[in-house]
């Protein structure tokens, strides 16, 4: 414990630590791997043993039921968390990196509002639209949210703080969502527009993880490509620059990163808060401050937490599920309560 | 300051009493001629001077009064509770909705409807009653959370007080999520548009319950308004006066949080109306408690009659919760004032 702690306050970045984070990235993905089992085996029907989850995956038998339920529910959805897990994290690690904000975040800067408020107006103005629509609406939404937030904080007296970020953020996501639920009710469409707001992986659809996983690897791909950029940046816009970094391209790239990221894993799970949040500063105190750790670390720790959380869900009440938002955020508020009482400080 | 500048003060004090509730009044008047049933003005004139058709009579008396008289009540009481909370804690952004009481106060309403559902008990007018007591335990909760979690280092700094706010309103929520499934469907979408402000409590028993407290609250916190003047120069200034700062501050605290317990209870979660009214009205006479305050609750009461309305007309025979109206406007205000302050 000592010398993590010892690591979290090093703010150089020749302090390398192979070893740890070698060792997170190598516990972290026998964990994933044991919560897949998990998570496939864990269910209504308790019928499945890991035989039929082993054969399920590497003999498929489509006459045998327990491996459809397997091939067609179980599996995607397990999927689904990880994905959507790393994505979330991931894009939090970016923005948190860019901005050197403890606070940023995608569901704090409104930019999962911003997608769920788009695929609100989508669902209501064009009925029967296709997925891979609703994801494009998804995409441009975040851009929105993001664009919003970081907007109006830019005009703020006293300049962009981090707390003036996550109040804005805050407010942009009521109003987002209050005209979400006003546009539901008008055009009827309130049961599916509540399934952006509740957030989770119950009723995924194999279909929806085939066209969302590709953008998810293309933003987790570009995050590694900039891992290296985004640690110079995580130094303070000066020093890049005095580095020679060409800022601009590398913010320009990151939120890419971002909105590619959090646009799809709304698309395919709602609104989840904290994740986000609370994983890379977890990853921070595991690995420290060097993003070319930070950004994979994140993506298998985000990855755990969310289908851990979605096992939870599940068996809080069952057979009813318990959505996955309010699981990660009974987890996320008293990180955020402990960040908010340090405010602004410890990055 | 000049004796006639004074006059000229108190000049427009009243009058922007006096317009404020002639506003309130045509509100009224228009309020009970929309909706699903429209009533024509003269017809609704005619009913309030008794000589109206039976079934204006119905509809105009116990329908669409009582609930004007709520939105009335909720507004007023809220708006005192947002001026109070930003007097004690020096902070333009606060609101009981935005810290998290409203919250807490709606989660333990919902856990009291949960366990009385579907008895005798929860129609009968004792159940109305104590109602506002289960929302001042869940209110008093959550003003507690919030008060020890954002008090550091001997003191609890503006901007810390709102974000452990929004953290302690993001816990509630996810454990009404969680609680959602003990709950029929039926009873939880009642539930969650009452969570998000809607007058639900429209017969009269209501109205007199809620009545009845901020009877016996507003005129305290009138009394205490030269308290919160004091409170707002600053610590050491209240100090330098002779405030006893701490306990004034919690016995005011304790008011407000009273106050906006008993308005969720019948008027939802209605986030931002306590940080507009109050605003609005120092805007338009200053920063002394004697003359902001009265104004504010009468501001906040039009506020919330208006949305109400609006919310029963914009998208008729469907509703929009006022909640949701009062935020569309309200956090765009928000964002304005927290771009304005330092």
């Amino acid at each position: 414990m000592g010398i993590m702690i010892h690591m979290n306050t090093k703010t150089t970045l020749d302090y390398k630590n192979p070893f740890t984070s070698s060792a997170v990235i190598i516990i972290g993905i026998i964990l994933l791997a044991l919560s897949v089992v998990v998570s496939i085996n864990f269910g209504a029907s308790s019928t499945l043993s890991y035989q039929d989850v082993w054969s399920a995956i590497f003999h498929f038998d489509p006459t045998n039921s327990s491996h459809v339920i397997i091939r067609e529910l179980r599996l995607p959805r397990a999927i689904a968390a990880i994905a959507v897990g790393a994505a979330l994290a991931v894009s939090g690690a970016i923005m948190q990196g860019m901005t050197r904000n403890p606070l940023a975040s995608p569901s704090i800067m409104g930019v999962t509002s911003g997608s769920s408020f788009l695929i609100a107006i989508a669902l209501a103005a064009l009925p029967g639209i296709s997925y891979l629509g609703l994801m494009m609406f998804s995409f441009v939404g975040a851009g929105l949210g993001a664009a919003l937030v970081f907007g109006i904080s830019a005009m703020a007296k006293g300049g962009v703080t981090p707390v003036k970020l996550a109040l804005v953020g805050s407010a942009i996501t009521s109003l987002l969502s209050s005209l979400s639920t006003a546009i539901g009710i008008k055009f009827n469409v309130s049961k599916d527009i509540s399934y952006w707001y509740a957030g989770g992986v119950s009723s995924i659809q194999p279909q929806h993880i085939l066209f969302a996983i590709p953008f998810i690897i293309v933003g987790l791909i570009l995050a590694l490509i900039l891992s290296r950029s985004i640690s110079v940046l995580s130094l303070g816009e000066d020093v890049a620059k005095g580095l020679g970094q060409r800022t601009g391209y590398v913010q320009l790239l990151g939120t890419i990163a971002v909105l590619l990221l959090t646009g799809a894993a709304v698309s395919i799970a709602g609104m989840i808060g904290f994740v986000g949040l609370v994983i890379p500063h977890i990853t921070r105190f595991l690995v420290g401050v060097d993003y070319r750790w930070i950004i994979p670390c994140s993506a298998i720790l985000g990855g755990i937490l969310l289908i851990t959380a979605d096992i939870v869900g599940r068996s809080v009440n069952p057979p009813f599920e318990t959505p996955v938002s309010a699981i990660t955020a009974l987890i996320g508020v008293p990180f955020f309560l402990y960040l908010a009482r340090k405010e602004g400080r410890g990055l | 300051m000049m004796p006639n500048t004074l006059a000229k003060n108190e000049a427009k004090y009243k009058f922007l009493m006096i317009t404020t509730f002639i506003l309130i009044i045509m509100a009224i008047l228009i309020s009970i001629n929309a909706g699903y049933m429209k009533i024509p003005i003269a017809d609704v004139i005619a009913t309030l001077f008794g000589n109206g058709t039976p079934q204006n009579e119905l509809t105009i008396f116990e329908f669409r009064l009582p609930r004007i008289f709520m939105a009335l009540l909720v507004g007023l009481g809220i708006s005192i509770s947002g001026a109070i909370l930003q007097g004690i804690s020096g902070n333009p952004l606060a609101d009981p909705g935005i810290l998290g009481i409203n919250a807490g106060a709606g989660f333990t309403i919902v856990l009291y409807m949960f366990f009385f559902q579907g008895t005798v008990f929860i129609t009968g007018w004792l159940s109305i009653f104590i109602m506002p007591f289960a929302a001042l335990i869940g209110g008093f909760i959550a003003a507690f959370l919030i008060y020890i979690i954002s008090w550091k280092n001997g003191r609890v700094t503006p901007i810390r007080l709102i974000l452990v706010g929004i953290g302690i309103n993001a816990a509630f929520g996810a454990g009404l999520t969680i609680f959602q499934m003990k709950m029929e469907p039926i009873d939880f979408m009642k539930a969650i548009v009452w969570l998000s402000g809607s007058i639900w409590g429209t017969n009269w028993t209501f109205v007199w319950m809620i009545a009845l407290w901020l009877v016996v609250l507003i005129p305290i916190v009138l009394y205490k308004s030269r308290v919160l003047d004091v409170l707002k120069l600053g610590d050491s200034i209240a100090i330098g006066v002779g405030a006893n700062i701490e306990k004034e501050r919690r016995f005011l605290l304790f008011i407000s949080v009273a106050i906006a317990a008993v308005c969720v209870s019948v008027g939802g979660g209605i986030t931002f109306l306590g940080l507009i009214a109050p605003h609005m009205a120092r805007r338009l006479v200053g920063a002394s408690h004697a003359k902001s305050l009265p104004l504010a609750a009468l501001l906040g009461a039009l506020l919330l009659l208006l949305a109400d309305t609006l919310g029963r007309v914009i998208l008729a025979p469907m509703e929009l919760p006022v909640g949701l109206v009062i935020s569309v406007l309200g956090a765009p205000y928000f964002i304005y004032l927290l771009i304005k302050t330092n």
